[in-house]
């Protein structure tokens, strides 16, 4: 056992703990904090895995955007401050079975794939992640146009989301 | 390892050294070392912190034409120890309906929210960590702070703390996008997101000269995402009785209360590290550790900076803050990130060619002067059609 | 060292509880913080691939970027949606939501 293996096995124990109490916990806004944990697992996960700025990406857009917005959703849709009846609805046993099948599956396929065993390469003291991702972002040779797309697509979330959500007035 | 050069390296080596010598792992020793490292330095920080407090009482003192603290020890300087004692024997009270751990962690998560700052603030040329994505780690961090806010503001059950936590995060969400593009504009400059890289990219000339907008526009966003006066809509004493902290006594209250202060210093080292150069000044290739006393000073101002806003501007109403953001700030920040980005490609070859490096610094320099006087003139024309347009209503109101 | 296993199981994993949370919940937020994990775990799998593979080929992480817009542009709209169905109907419970169905 190494420093980063026991490193990994905690935070892995984390997100998976923390994913169990998102989709169980009765209390919705429990359920977005719990979520921050689980995203903060996976943001160790990226920064063990040499991917420091995916890493705080995933800080500020998920925690910092999304997960407010989530508990700004939940506690605008609320009839009154405590939660009541079951948090599943009745054909939940079946969703298990379909997730336990899912889960089975893949491991199932997974093992018999030869690169499972296969460790990182060293990355050279030399190569710059960040500097590479910015080229790969930026060079019509590689993904400018996904990346503009990914913009125009914000971009029209952003205004559609306005639109949906903007109570016009005279609307009670 | 030369300790006079790099003596944090040397004291871990140092440490790590013993920790094997009672027979530990060399990788346990270190992580280890690291831990007592990331202890010593907190602990710095938070007396730091309890000093702050002291500070902060002269400061608004003055500025209200008082003396401040002044009984207890020289100058009052054991007034905050007494605060201390204070607040830890007061009552642990919990509000009826407060959800308890949510309510407990807040003050917490506000309070690590700051102290991890320090990891990346430059305080030497050898202390503080040169993160490759350090600048995006200082945005990363902010947003604990706005989820310690809204955890707070919820779990207290009551509305007044709901509402203030709402509006504190509506507003750091959005001050934020000024503050990125502000940032954004010393990384330009220095290429580098890594901050201490940034500031040794400071050498010849500090950010102030060649980016005076930028360090205006993260002034103006770095108060609101402070949550300090003009823009301090989380307490609003009058409307909101203290915003999100309100059910709060005692320690816990403390903790915001400390983690506030501390805030507000660490992004006066944060201006003082983008703008005023960090550790830079004379002497320090010389003696490294210089650097530290020339950090905290700038810092020291950087503060004060804060503090003089704080304590001279009234209260802003909340759409009017929203309208400030979103109808000037965003669109101006974005204009002046593509304008510095352009000056900066053009003026590239002075800064290239030895001896011409004044040119770049007076181009940049100018060149920002030219696009403030052209904004305030715009906005100098917009104003003034405005008030033509409602002075004109009067006056038709008037007639009839 | 870490073999690539270890995160293909920990992703999978996180995938199924996600898909466990989309399928079961009753409210709509808590349909979309299911999404949301297996999103996530999705990321985490991109990110090994680019690790263990050839790091100096950086589509993983490209592929990562690209997975923060559109996980940041679905809450955006699914979140107006839910206040809206909300505004209109004054619930967010799925089940409810049944105009459509015949």
């Amino acid at each position: 056992m190494t420093v980063a293996q026991i490193i990994f096995l905690i935070t892995a124990a984390v997100i998976l703990g923390s994913a169990a109490m998102v989709v169980t916990t009765r209390n919705l806004v429990h359920a977005a904090l719990w979520l921050i944990v689980t995203l903060f697992g996976a943001a160790v996960l990226f920064a063990m895995l040499n991917a420091g700025f995916i890493a705080v990406v995933q800080v500020v857009v998920y925690i910092g955007a999304i997960a407010i917005l989530f508990i700004f959703a939940v506690m605008l849709t609320r009839r009154e401050m405590n939660d009541t009846g079951p948090g599943l609805n009745k054909g939940w046993w079946l969703s298990a079975v379909t997730s336990a099948l899912t889960f089975g599956g893949l491991v199932w396929l997974l093992q018999g794939w030869d690169g499972l065993s296969k460790v990182a390469p060293a990355l050279g003291s030399e190569f710059d992640a960040i500097g590479a991702l910015a080229n790969a972002l930026v060079s019509p040779e590689a993904y400018v146009l996904p990346f503009e797309v990914a913009s125009v697509l914000l971009l029209a979330a952003l205004v559609g989301a306005v639109y949906i959500a903007f109570q016009r007035k005279g609307e009670e | 390892m030369d300790f006079w050069t790099d003596p944090v390296e040397a004291a871990g080596e140092w440490l790590s050294g013993i920790f094997v010598g009672w027979g530990m792992n060399a990788d346990a020793a270190h992580v280890l070392a690291a831990f007592v490292g990331i202890l010593v330095l907190i602990s710095v920080v938070m007396v730091l912190d309890i000093f702050l407090v002291w500070t902060e009482r002269k400061i608004v003192a003055r500025f209200q034409d008082r003396i401040g603290p002044n009984r207890l020890g020289p100058f009052g300087l054991v007034q905050p120890f007494a605060d201390i004692i204070k607040l830890i024997i007061k009552e642990n009270i919990y509000p009826v309906g407060v959800d308890k751990i949510v309510y407990n962690l807040a003050p917490i998560i506000m309070m690590t929210s700051v102290l991890l700052l320090w990891a990346v603030l430059p305080l030497t040329e050898f202390l503080g960590l040169d993160l490759n994505v350090g600048v995006l780690y200082l945005i990363g961090v902010g947003a604990l702070g706005t989820l310690s806010i809204i955890m707070a503001g919820w779990s207290s059950n009551n509305k007044y703390a709901l509402l203030g936590a709402f509006r504190q995060v509506a507003v750091m969400i959005s001050y934020e996008i000024p503050m990125v593009v502000a940032l954004l504009i010393p990384t330009i400059l220095s290429g580098s997101m890594g901050i201490n890289s940034i500031v040794a990219a400071q050498e010849s000339s500090w950010y102030i000269v060649l980016a005076p907008l930028a360090f205006l526009l993260f002034l103006i966003s770095a108060t609101a995402e402070l949550g300090r006066a003009p823009f301090d809509l989380t307490e609003a004493e009058s409307e909101l009785i203290a915003g999100h902290h309100i059910e709060y006594s005692g320690m816990k209250f403390g903790l915001f209360y400390a983690s506030e202060l501390l805030h507000t210093f660490t992004f006066g080292g944060f201006i003082a590290a983008f703008f005023f150069g960090g550790w830079q000044g004379p002497w320090v290739s010389e003696i490294p550790a210089l650097g530290l006393l020339y950090f905290l000073a700038k810092a020291t101002v950087g503060y004060w900076l804060f503090g003089w806003i704080k304590y001279t501007m009234p209260r802003i109403r909340i759409d009017k803050m929203m309208d400030l953001n979103w109808k000037f700030l965003v669109p101006f920040s974005f204009v002046l990130l593509m304008y510095v980005a352009l000056m900066n490609a053009l003026l590239a070859g002075f800064r290239a060619t030895e001896g011409a490096m004044w040119i770049y610094t007076w181009g940049m320099f100018l060149s920002n002067i030219l696009l403030g006087w052209i904004t305030l003139e715009i906005l100098r024309r917009r104003a003034h059609g405005e008030r033509v347009k409602v002075e004109g209503a009067v006056v038709e109101a008037g007639h009839h | 060292m870490i073999p690539l296993w270890w995160y293909l199981i920990l992703s999978a994993a996180l995938f199924s509880i996600g898909l466990f949370g989309a399928l079961a919940r009753k409210n709509a937020v808590a349909i979309l913080l299911g999404i949301e994990l297996m999103l996530n775990a999705v990321n985490i799998n991109l990110v090994s691939f680019w690790r263990y593979n050839d790091p100096t080929r950086i589509d993983g992480q490209v592929f990562a970027i690209i997975v923060f817009a559109v996980a940041a542009a679905e809450v955006a709209v699914g979140l107006a949606l839910v206040i809206s169905v909300y505004r209109r109907r004054n619930t967010v419970v799925a089940d409810e939501i049944d105009l459509m169905k015949w």
